[in-house]
């Protein structure tokens, strides 16, 4: 490959500039961003549709490799997005996809939070606090268990898993560190 | 909750410092700089602001910078927090996406994004765990509490309820029997 093609790759991808291809990106993940209610990976099956089987942008691979490289990285999860515009559309892909899905929510969200804050003291949004917030916490269990699930239970990783929440609840120790351990437990191929 | 409120420039720094810790999700970290470390938000507070942020739609860690940058100092506070949670991050993923590219074929990366994902249940679990100290004095109570907190758990990882059902059927629910249950103890107090 030509340093003028590797440019022209990271920047717009493998297809060269398509304007077209970013503004079908960029409004598809906007309206994704809206039903996103349970954090952007919900709608990951979504996006595979789209990117993968409707437009052939990416390989079945191609889309698992983007999301496990992002939760590798430090950061938010939505970070896969990012990757995903990358390898379709290179840096103006990661932009579109990226803008999508944060616009819409992000403006819903501080309106939302704003209306909450004048009324903070209303019956409702203590009832709605009251309510929602154990459903958070069996919500998090439930993550929990989805990121063990590719592991299949086996006891190495079961154990790795309720090492990390032993010293998570009893110690200080950064997550860093942990993930450090999980990465070269990993590649020992215990888990 | 007494301490000063931190400027647009702090909170940008603070979600800076906070994401780039954040390896297999921002969440357990947030919970432990924020009410923890720093202690901004009390562990109540925390749960309160999440319980809305993962409400909302959009990514839960993203609505939850937006909404405490925006608390403390307004529109301004809210862009440097979104700002700090997501620019370094989004510089070092991408940084990574070219760099893996070239090395994608090893067997040994696989390996390591297997065993990080293991770690990243144990966070996410363990954070889970942490904010579950913080129903106590709900006033929906201890049974019902640990009912819903299982109703979520198992609906959507073992019977794969649909996560909008979960939210507006169990959650509905908790927040209408909440509503009484608020309405009495107000009269009480």
């Amino acid at each position: 490959m030509s340093e003028a093609a590797r440019w022209t790759t990271i920047f717009w991808g493998a297809g060269g500039y398509d304007p077209s291809q970013l503004l079908q990106l960029f409004w598809h993940f906007a309206v994704l961003s809206l039903l996103a209610v349970g954090g952007a990976m919900t709608t990951a099956p979504d996006m595979h549709r789209f990117v993968v089987n409707q437009h052939g942008w990416l390989t079945d691979g191609q889309f698992a490799a983007s999301v496990a490289l992002a939760q590798a990285a430090p950061g938010p999860n939505v970070m896969f997005v990012a990757v995903i515009g990358f390898n379709v559309a290179g840096l103006a892909g990661a932009a579109a996809t990226l803008v999508g899905t944060l616009l819409p929510s992000t403006t819903l969200a501080l309106a939302v939070a704003r209306w909450g804050r004048r009324n903070g003291q209303s019956r409702g949004l203590r009832a709605f606090n009251t309510g929602m917030a154990p459903l958070t916490i069996g919500l998090l269990l439930a993550t929990g268990w989805v990121l063990l699930r590719p592991s299949g239970g086996q006891w190495a990783a079961l154990a790795l898993a309720g090492a990390t929440v032993t010293l998570m609840m009893q110690t200080k120790i950064s997550p860093v560190w942990l993930m450090a351990a999980g990465a070269v437990v990993g590649m020992l191929g215990w888990v | 909750m007494s301490p000063p409120a931190p400027s647009p420039l702090a909170l940008f720094w603070a979600f800076t410092h906070l994401a780039l810790q954040g390896f297999g999700g921002v969440l357990p970290v947030a919970q432990r700089e924020l009410v923890e470390r720093r202690q901004w938000v009390s562990r109540e507070d925390f749960l309160s602001l999440l319980a809305l942020a993962q409400v909302l739609p959009g990514p839960n860690v993203i609505n939850l910078a937006l909404i405490i940058g925006d608390r403390f100092a307004g529109t301004r506070g809210a862009v440097a927090a979104l700002a700090g949670i997501l620019g370094a991050p989004l510089l070092l993923v991408l940084v990574l996406a070219v760099a893996v590219q070239q090395v994608q074929h090893w067997p040994l990366v696989h390996a390591a994004l297997r065993g990080m994902g293991v770690v990243a249940a144990g966070l996410v679990i363990a954070t889970a765990l942490k904010l579950a100290k913080g129903l106590r004095g709900n006033a929906l109570g201890p049974a019902l509490c640990a009912l819903l907190v299982a109703g979520g758990a198992v609906g959507v990882a073992l019977l794969h309820w649909p996560l909008v059902a979960v939210v507006l059927g169990l959650g509905g629910a908790a927040c209408v029997w909440a509503w009484l249950r608020v309405d009495r103890k107000g009269a009480d107090a």
